[in-house]
């Protein structure tokens, strides 16, 4: 049996409905993502997996067990780190770490080898205050603390929001290995391009499960030709495009514009319908989609 | 985006070695760089790397321990009380008040930067026809979606029309479709000749500027375009050149 | 279970000891309290003003009257010559006492029959006027045996005092239940519901619920080292009570500190009440505030006396445990009685306590919600 599994869970917040229809399964020693912006529900589906919610309709199980009957036996048996950082700001690295080991009735040293190359990181650190910590090292000491019981599913709700770069590699690095000890992890976040790192991500959007898939499958999904273009007045080039009959959808993305055609055109008729006076240093060349032109993709046919 | 990295005549932000000591620590180490009116420039660094107490130096919150800059024509150090009138500042944590309507918001910022009721009027007028908000206009704030709030607070921080808007992560884990709008206001907005400082620690947001700053350990490390600074670290991403730089 | 209680609690002691804010309420608080009560109380006065309604106009009661301001405490304001003038001195301010002697004051003074002497304050403010009351009547006594020449017959003078707006005025011993009453429903209840409170707001609550921990082990984790800390701050405004102020237990102190222990469980489970229904420490702030303190205050008893509330304040007064408390303590502390003349106040407790810990139990969420 697979360790996440839902099926068709919604739930609303008065007239806010937070999940609709939502279905996924995650299996054990698999790093599922959950990707979508803030206020897609990602949060929502966390609680009610981690028993703290219940849904409006729909099943889930976790390890095994329902999430609305059997929660005592889910709390046993997932490890959870909420959104914010949710670790005693007053009490130090050690004693946090400590605290969190005892009420799941083990202790730091019986499972030690499964945090050990996390918390060596941290180590030094150890009796300064967990709210004195950086992003970083508070996002390290949450993980230990969630893994401190050994955990069979792991939930990981936006790990990396508000975490620098250096840290979020790094980060993704330690999950890694603990999928390779056989743990299921599922994580949310809103940044598209963390979605390479997993194994199968779904997309999210205002409550809804847009696509589930591998990465690469999800990629592949997309539609229509992609181009990346670049001049030196992006901003006027958008409005140009955007007239153009080939132009299916032009967006900006950093300092290329993303454009996507209907089938039938070529580089050199996009280039040819540009005036050269105006885009002296125009660049065009195909590129192949990531997850966030995806995910615009999707969102426009919603 | 008409700024032109080779022709930068009219500087809104000129800094040299500005240095900010706190005790025997330093947090900002000699930072010295130019950004040209209407430029759109990012300004990354790691937690910690002194972003922060940089900005609020060219802010005018903070008085430099040494150096010198200017910033909207006015001294860092002796008229930085005047730096406040000419900047605005919006950040993704802290932007409108939720419980006043989107009106009662435009007054209220416009109030406070000193705009007379005739301007306030007017610049209520002119927000709610660009932003097609007419029809919003007496709901309130926390009633909008996320999209139209961000594009409302950036309208709304250059209600005074400030010569450098500040924005803080402005688009950090937003929906890929509200930020791309936002991005666009930017651009518009960076057209008129308004300088965009963007502070952020997202990556791929920085990939959005005209010029890109990173700050590691108080120090400003690496300052070019996006695409030369891919060239320079032999890097696909801006994520990347980053990782390089600060490891 | 045990082990896991256990490092609850250490974790909530690091939590108090780390805070200076906590700490600084749960010790400062008290015997700033008592201190200020105190000393508010026992205050000093110096050429209180007093009027003179003469009646006897004679030798003995002038030599009375010269008596009293030979201390230097009182000074004679102005004599009075119809009871009808007696309130205008309250009235403008200038009066603090009067005191009217009888027509047969010294004739009654030198026979058997009790002298009568009124003395009349302003109740309004009672631990002015009561003060005042008790050095007059020292005063009065002194001059009878020093006339009489024979010990002290405190029969001899009667001395009826009358307190104008506030009738009922109690001992000035008052303070002492009344600090201690409060300081326990501030540490336990309001103290209890902010921890919990906080542990929603920074969301370690979402850990602690994802955990096998049982809610009610969460519960008792957070409230019993309130209860202990309330119970060593009794005991603490007891000592410094009885040794600086001389307030005594004239009762048994083992059924008084059983009984405030009865009553702080009445706090802390009013305080986990408080919570259940709370998200943030600013939520709970003001529902303790408002919902607790203000009324525990003002409706008590302890600033005001009952008797002379409006209707409807007394019926809300009987719903505040405060009240009772209070009564209890006066009881054993002041008046010495034992269990079976309290026994109604530790029942109405003892109910409290069953109907908060149900609705607590009711209202607490094994969910977020």
């Amino acid at each position: 049996m697979a360790a996440i599994e839902v099926n068709n869970i919604s739930r609303a917040y008065g007239q806010v409905q937070a999940l609709d229809a939502v279905s996924l399964s995650v299996e054990y020693g698999e790093l599922f993502g959950l990707i979508g912006p803030d206020g897609a529900g990602k949060s929502t589906l966390f609680r009610i997996l981690t028993t703290l919610l219940l849904a409006d309709k729909g099943q889930a199980t976790v390890a095994g067990h329902d999430v609305e009957k059997a929660y005592r036996q889910i709390r046993k048996q997932v490890g959870y780190m909420p959104g914010r950082f949710s670790l005693y700001q007053d009490l130090t690295v050690e004693e946090n770490l400590k605290f969190f080991a005892t009420i799941f009735n083990t202790t730091v040293e019986e499972n030690y080898n499964l945090i050990k190359d996390i918390y060596e990181q941290i180590e030094p650190f150890k009796k300064r205050p967990a709210g004195k910590l950086s992003g970083g090292m508070k996002q390290k000491l949450a993980l230990s603390c969630a893994l401190i019981h050994k955990p069979k599913v792991l939930f990981l709700d936006e790990p990396t929001t508000g975490v620098d770069a250096v840290s979020r590699q790094e980060f993704w690095d330690m999950l890694k290995s603990l999928k390779a000890k056989g743990i299921a992890i599922l994580v949310s976040t809103p940044y598209m391009d963390e979605a390479g790192m997993c194994d199968r991500i779904a997309l999210i959007q205002n409550g809804r499960i847009l696509q589930t898939d591998t990465p690469g499958k999800i990629v592949d999904s997309y539609p229509s030709p992609l181009y990346a273009i670049r001049s030196g007045n992006n901003y006027e080039l958008l409005k140009i495009l955007r007239d153009m009959d080939y132009t299916r959808s032009a967006l900006p993305f950093g300092e290329y514009l993303h454009l996507a055609t209907h089938a039938n055109v070529s580089i050199d008729e996009i280039i040819s319908s540009l005036d050269p006076a105006d885009y002296p240093d125009l660049e065009v060349r195909p590129i192949e989609p990531d997850i966030e032109d995806l995910f615009l993709e999707l969102s426009r046919e919603v | 985006m008409k700024f032109n990295p080779a022709d930068m005549q009219a500087y809104s932000i000129e800094v040299d070695h500005l240095t900010k000591k706190f005790g025997q620590f330093t947090a900002v180490d000699q930072i010295s760089f130019k950004v040209a009116k209407g430029e759109i420039f990012g300004f990354l660094g790691a937690n910690g790397a002194g972003k922060t107490t940089a900005m609020r130096m060219l802010t005018g919150l903070s008085k430099p321990t040494s150096g010198s800059g200017m910033v909207a024509g006015f001294d860092v150090i002796h008229d930085y009380e005047k730096i406040k009138t000419r900047i605005g500042y919006m950040s993704q944590k802290f932007s409108l008040y939720e419980d006043l309507t989107v009106k009662q918001n435009i007054r209220f910022f416009g109030g406070i930067y000193g705009l007379s009721k005739q301007e306030i009027r007017q610049k209520t007028d002119a927000i709610l026809h660009d932003l097609r908000l007419s029809e919003v206009a007496s709901k309130l704030v926390a009633s909008l979606p996320l999209g139209w709030k961000q594009r409302l607070a950036f309208a709304i921080s250059m209600v005074h029309d400030p010569d450098i808007v500040f924005l803080d992560e402005p688009t950090g884990g937003v929906d890929p479709m509200v930020r791309r709008e936002f991005w666009e206001a930017i651009y518009e907005a960076a057209g008129h000749g308004r300088t965009i400082f963007v502070t952020t620690h997202y990556l791929d947001e920085a990939e959005y500027c005209d010029r890109v700053s990173i700050m590691v350990a108080g120090k400003i490390e690496a300052l070019d375009t996006p695409a030369n600074l891919k060239k320079q670290f032999g890097s696909q991403t801006m994520n990347d050149v980053f990782l390089k730089l600060v490891r | 279970m045990i082990k896991v209680f256990r490092a609850f609690i250490q974790k909530e002691i690091y939590h108090i000891l780390r805070d200076r804010r906590t700490l600084l309420i749960l010790f400062g608080m008290p015997v700033a309290q008592v201190l200020i009560f105190g000393f508010a109380v026992t205050n000093e006065f110096k050429n209180a003003n007093i009027d003179i309604l003469d009646h006897a106009k004679d030798q003995t009661s002038s030599k009375l009257v010269r008596h009293m301001t030979s201390s230097g405490h009182f000074n004679v304001n102005r004599m009075l010559v119809s009871e009808k003038q007696v309130e205008e001195g309250f009235r403008s301010g200038k009066t603090d006492l009067v005191m009217v002697i009888p027509t047969d004051f010294s004739k009654d003074l030198y026979t058997y029959d009790p002298a009568q002497v009124q003395l009349i304050a302003d109740g309004s403010d009672p631990n002015m006027a009561n003060a005042l009351v008790q050095y007059a009547r020292v005063m009065i006594n002194d001059f009878q045996q020093q006339e009489y020449k024979e010990p002290a017959n405190p029969y001899q003078v009667n001395i009826e005092t009358r307190m104008l707006y506030n009738p009922l005025l109690e001992s000035a011993y008052n303070f002492i239940p009344g600090t201690i009453a409060l300081i326990l429903l501030i540490i336990s209840a309001m103290m209890t519901s902010l921890t919990i409170a906080r542990e929603k707001e920074q969301g370690t609550m979402e850990i602690l619920l994802v955990s096998p921990l049982p809610p009610l082990l969460i519960i008792l984790g957070k409230v019993a080292p309130y209860a202990i800390l309330s119970f060593i701050d009794a005991v603490l405004i007891l000592v410094m009570g009885y040794f600086i102020f001389g307030v005594p237990v004239t009762g048994s102190l083992v059924l008084l500190l059983c009984l405030c222990m009865v009553y702080v469980i009445t706090a802390l489970s009013l305080g986990t009440l408080i919570s259940t229904t709370s998200e943030t420490q600013q939520d709970a702030m003001m529902k303790s505030l408002i919902g607790l303190l203000m009324p525990s205050t003002l409706l008590s008893g302890f600033i005001f006396p009952l008797t002379s509330m409006p209707e409807v304040l007394q019926y809300i007064s009987h719903i505040i445990p405060a009240t009772y408390f209070i009564e209890i303590l006066k009881g054993i502390m002041l008046r010495g009685v034992g269990l079976e003349y309290i026994i109604f106040e530790v029942s109405v407790l003892l109910f409290m306590i069953v109907a908060f810990l149900t609705l607590t139990w009711k209202k607490f969420k094994i969910r977020l919600e």
